[in-house]
Formats: C-alpha cells, structure tokens, sequence
C-alpha cells in the first residue's frame, strides 16, 4: 500500500487540499484536524486499510507521520513516494 | 517516576486508598504552588483560606465552588497557550462555565479517561450507538459540554451511530439497518442518562420494541435530577436498560465539565469509584468538616489533571455519602460512594438535565 493512499485518507476525511498533507502535519494544527476531524479520520482509515486500531493508537494518531507509523505497525507500509 | 506518573502507570482502582491518598498529595501539593504562582485569583483564594503549604492531610486542601468558573475566568497559562475553552451545559438564561485548557491538560484528560473506560471496556472498540442527536457536534468552533463528552467518548467505539435526528426523534428505520448489518456483535452504548431513558428507552417501549441481546454495554452520565423527579431510581432505570437496550451491563459515571477525563464509573455493585487521578471528600454543610462515613453531605472533588486551570480541588453542587473505603465487594479499592442529589437550590446543571428543562419548556 502507497503513501498516496493514506494521503488520499487524509484529504477525504478532513477535506483539506493535497499540498497540505505532509509529515509534518499535526492533529489540531489546523481547524479542520479537531477531535472530529480525527474521528473522521479514524474511520476512513479503518475502513480504507481494514483495520482497526486501538484506543492508545487513536490518541497517539497526531501527525501524518504518526500515521505512517502506526500503519506500518499492522503491516501496511507507506512508503511509496516522499512528502 | 513522579507521582503523577505512578498515578498512570498503576492499574486503575487497584491502590489502596492510603498509598494512592500519598501519591494525590505529593501531586495536590505541587499544583496548588503550580496555581498560586500564575492565578493571581487563585492565589488570593489560596490566602484568604489560610493555609500553609505543603498540606499534610488532603482534606487540607482548600476547594473552590464549582460556581465560580460560571463568574469569572480562571487561568494558569498564558492567553496565548489556550488550546480550547470548553463551556458547560447552560441555556441561554444561564450563565456556562469556561474552563480554559492548553495541550498538555487536554492530553492529560484524554488519557486518563482512556485509563479508566478500558476498565469497563477491556479495550475492545465496539460499534457503539450514540443515544443523541449528531448536530450537538455541528458547531465545531464551540462544543457544548454535550458535544465534548460524546466527543471524547466517541474514541472507545467504532462505526458510530447517532440514534437521534434533530428534533430528538428516534430514527427507528436507520437504527434496525444498522444493527441488523452488525448482528452478533456486542455493542457500545453511550448517551446522557435523562436522554437515553426519555428518547431511546421509552420510544422503544412505546413502539413495543426491544433491542435483542448482544452481550455490550450501556454508559451513562450526566445527572440523575430529571429522572429522580420523575421517581426512577437506578435499579428500575438499570433493569429496564437491560430489558430493552439488550446489553449485558450499565455503567453510570459520574463527572463534569470542570474536571473533564477524571470521571467516577459505576461499578456492578452500583457503587462509585475514584480513579487513580482523584479523591472525593463529603463535607457537612454547616461546619465544613468531612462527614463520618455513611452521612451525606456534600461532595468535595480532588482530580490531579487540571493544570491549565486551578480546578484542582471543587466544592461541587452535589450531594454524597461515602459508604466505605477499600470494602467494596466489587473489588475496587477506594472510596465507595453514591451521589444521592442537588444541594437545594442550585441551578438545573448536568448534560443531560439542561437539555430536560428546555425538552418540557419549563422557564427558567
């Protein structure tokens, strides 16, 4: 699985456009990442990866590369292409 | 490790309260200086009560009314840290409280909230079913102390669904899809205890429907004032949970807005527990000393997490009596408690109690 998957996560279940999706994007940095945003989040992640993540992971889901991280901890690499 | 630390890293309800009483006054003791050098009220308050730190006895500790958060705004961070301000549940004819909160006290609340819900929950996100309507989320610039509660539980499930539309009608229709699609799972209830009984409880009894068992959970919270006027009492409002919501267990918590995360929860002998995180403390009303066992007064909170705002120790509207310490026979260590009412005339307040008085339009 590519990176542009997850970025593809990220920009459906926050709305936000490519160019802002970066490693460096952090939860609450900007209005559209809030607590919901982040349930948002959580659930296209799920549902497009098919897996379920914890309670610890979902409140340490705080930055893109966080999710990378957390992916890659359930055996989907994320990897393809740099931000 | 420092104490605050020891308090997250130790199992949740398994210190005795004299080992966990040590830790929560090392931790008071340091927040209390924490407040009194950047809350210049705080610190006037600290003054006028006369005490000298460090305590000795947490029951030492000087506590503020809850109110006081309705009349003033009380901060120790710099404008420029606030992170979010949440507001308790008030119409418009009262005034909310704003409790001010910066990342790290936000964090904190989180993950002790966490600690203590796995306690029921056992770490299993279950499809949960929201007993409210989901435009309480629709203004995302300011929660109500209702949005922020469902928001925060809302990270211990999955597939959510809210069972309310806007005009608090049961969306009956989409509710059988959804648990139809999910048969043969346990599922996770939560709402606001007056709410999940008026407009999921009842709609489903008028209807002569039921949920069929599924072996999940009911958690609710949010006042008990509506329901006691009404003459429910919480073994009827337990049994008849059960009965139609289908699951195998109801957990009623105990919390509020001022000390978001560290929330007291039921345990199955009906029974309230502090955390790790907190302490309770039931005061008589006219000398101010804590009470014996067994004699209500009324319920002093202790919670180790406020560190944006000096919340650390409140002097609540509510009414408790502590059965007994460490002896409960659900095995949690701890005070046993029960919150048996309102101190007379205090305001309508509660999650679930403000949304009672506007549903009958009652006046205020």
């Amino acid at each position: 699985m590519s990176e542009s998957s997850l970025r593809d996560a990220f920009q459906t279940a926050l709305q936000i456009p490519a160019e802002q999706i970066t490693d460096g994007l952090q939860y609450n940095s900007i209005r559209q990442w809030d607590s919901v945003g982040h349930m948002a989040l959580v659930a296209e992640i799920e549902s497009r990866f098919a897996v379920v993540l914890s309670t610890d992971e979902i409140l340490g889901l705080s930055s893109f590369a966080e999710a990378k991280r957390i992916l890659g901890s359930h055996g989907i690499e994320c990897n393809g292409e740099s931000s | 490790m420092s104490a605050l630390e020891q308090l997250f890293a130790a199992e949740q309800f398994s210190l005795p309260t004299e080992a966990r009483r040590s830790l929560l006054l090392a931790e008071v003791n340091e927040l209390t200086c924490w407040h009194e050098e950047r809350c210049p009220a705080y610190a006037n308050i600290l003054r006028a009560s006369g005490v000298r730190l460090p305590l000795e006895r947490l029951e030492d500790l000087p506590y503020i009314p809850v109110r006081l958060f309705k009349n003033r705004r009380l901060q120790s961070i710099p404008d420029e840290a606030v992170f979010k301000v949440l507001a308790s549940s008030g119409t418009t004819s009262q005034t909310p409280s704003r409790i001010v909160l910066d990342r790290a006290t936000a964090q904190a609340q989180t993950h002790a909230l966490a600690a203590i819900m796995n306690t029921v929950l056992q770490r299993r996100r279950m499809p949960m079913l929201i007993c409210d309507a989901a435009n309480v989320l629709k203004d995302r610039t300011a929660y109500s102390a209702r949005g922020a509660g469902i928001l925060g539980m809302s990270t211990f499930g999955r597939d959510h669904f809210y069972a309310l539309d806007d005009r608090m009608e049961l969306r009956s229709d989409e509710l059988d899809q959804w648990l139809a699609a999910r048969r043969g799972e346990a599922i996770f209830i939560f709402g606001f205890t007056f709410m999940v009984w008026q407009y999921v409880i009842q709609r489903l009894l008028e209807a002569q429907r039921r949920i069929e068992p599924h072996g999940g959970l009911l958690i609710h919270g949010g006042g008990w004032k509506t329901l006691q006027e009404q003459a429910i009492d919480a073994a009827t409002y337990r049994h008849v949970a059960c009965e139609t919501l289908g699951v195998a267990g109801v957990f009623n918590y105990y919390g509020m807005v001022e000390q978001t995360g560290s929330i007291y929860m039921e345990c199955t002998h009906g029974y309230l527990h502090p955390s790790n995180f907190s302490e309770v403390i039931v005061r008589d009303y006219r000398t101010w000393q804590p009470c014996p066992q067994g004699i209500e007064g009324v319920l002093q909170t202790i919670s180790v997490l406020p560190r944006s705002y000096p919340g650390h120790s409140l002097l609540t509207e509510d009414l408790a009596v502590v059965h007994g310490v460490d002896d409960c026979p659900c095995g949690r260590k701890g005070a046993r408690f029960t919150v048996s009412g309102r101190i007379p005339h205090a305001e309508l307040r509660g999650c679930s109690d403000t949304h009672a008085r506007s549903a009958v339009g009652v006046g205020w």
